[in-house]
């Protein structure tokens, strides 16, 4: 099961009401390569991955939840007050009518989440090398949020959660290592 | 000196319309020198560590926006 | 309008310190089950968070429910702030 826990897992922050930036931001929240396509594309391929590598998916699924919660915090914290009038001008006007200040899972673009975001083909080589590639594009996205961003503070927790997508990459390319069950063995070669 | 960042020159022709960007760079993550981390790594100490994201030096990789300064002491 | 003191947010981010190496730690011990040293500052750490959790409960409220923390009287586990609006 899971617990939840009352804090968030950095110390988020964001200088000042833009919802412009909660749209961009939002391509991390719903869209393919997000937290949430994340957090459910490792938790589910536990179920059909060698023993070996269960509790590292298990773990970063459950990180990608906290990562979650942060962008969903930086979300509303960026569009908290703003009025129907700045939602309008940040392009924001199609989500006010379908969901007033909610938020929802869709990208950038406003095309809500699928689970064809997910892949599962239950080989461990094929799902761990989707992960992979999965944590290069969620960094990747994350420098691009960053590019169009000028707000410092949003800034500070977007290059905490690119680092950490940097850290998952190398995990995932551990357990993949671990499969090949020739690191002990590599000594004598 | 040694670089996670990497640069190439695109082809630029008489008839493109934008105005050419004729170096490009792109990032290439630490995760990809380390083939599996070995033990006993310098490690940040532990408020360092939670505002770098990482625990260990040699994943820590800054990115800074165009808009922004980067901290002292990161190089990108 | 409550508003959470300067101490709120320090003793917060020390837990979240401390947390943060340990999720990292276990994310490497998952990969590296072997690695004694690691093993044995997780083990350190995990003995210092208990200590900020309890720290911080008395101060602020439980951090987590469906009985891994305490409950006062009455029951506060759904007292603002929540994490987001901090
Ligand atoms: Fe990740």
């Amino acid at each position: 099961m899971w617990i939840y826990e009352k804090k968030l897992q950095y110390p988020v922050r964001v200088s000042t009401c833009n919802p412009k930036l909660a749209k961009y931001l939002i391509e991390q929240y719903g869209g393919a390569d997000g937290e949430l396509a994340a957090a459910l594309r490792y938790l589910n391929q536990r179920y059909s991955i060698p023993d070996k590598v269960i509790g590292l998916l298990t773990d970063i699924g459950t990180e990608e939840f906290a990562h979650l919660e942060m962008i969903a915090t930086m979300v509303y914290k960026l569009t908290k007050d703003a009025t129907p009038e700045q939602l309008k001008e940040a392009g924001l006007d199609a989500h006010y009518v379908n969901h007033d200040n909610a938020l929802f899972y869709n990208n950038a673009a406003g095309v809500p989440w699928t689970a064809a975001y997910i892949q599962a083909k239950g080989d461990p080589i094929a799902d761990l090398y989707e992960d992979i590639a999965a944590e290069e594009k969620a960094r990747a996205t994350y420098q691009w949020i960053i590019n169009m961003s000028d707000d410092p503070d949003l800034n500070d927790g977007l290059r905490f959660l690119r680092e950490r997508e940097i850290i998952h990459a190398q995990r995932f390319r551990e357990a993949v290592e671990i499969l090949k069950e020739e690191r002990d063995r590599k000594k004598f070669f | 000196m040694f670089t996670t960042r990497k640069q190439y020159h695109p082809y630029v022709s008489p008839f493109d319309p934008c105005h050419p960007i004729c170096t490009k760079t792109y990032v290439t993550p630490p995760n990809l020198y380390i083939p599996f981390q070995p033990p006993n790594l310098p490690q940040f100490p532990l408020h360092e560590a939670l505002k770098k994201g990482t625990l260990w030096k040699v994943f820590y990789d800054p990115y800074y926006g165009p808009y922004e300064t980067a901290y002292k002491g990161d190089i990108q | 309008m409550k508003q959470m003191p300067k101490e709120y947010y320090e003793l917060l981010e020390q837990l979240q310190a401390v947390d943060f190496a340990l999720v990292d730690l276990t994310l490497y011990l998952d990969t590296h089950p072997q690695d004694y040293q690691a093993i044995q500052q997780f083990n350190q750490l995990a003995q210092k968070r208990k200590h900020l959790k309890k720290q911080y409960e008395t101060l602020y409220g439980p951090l987590q429910q469906y009985g891994n923390s305490y409950s006062n009287y009455p029951w506060n586990w759904d007292d603002t702030p929540w994490p987001w609006q901090v």
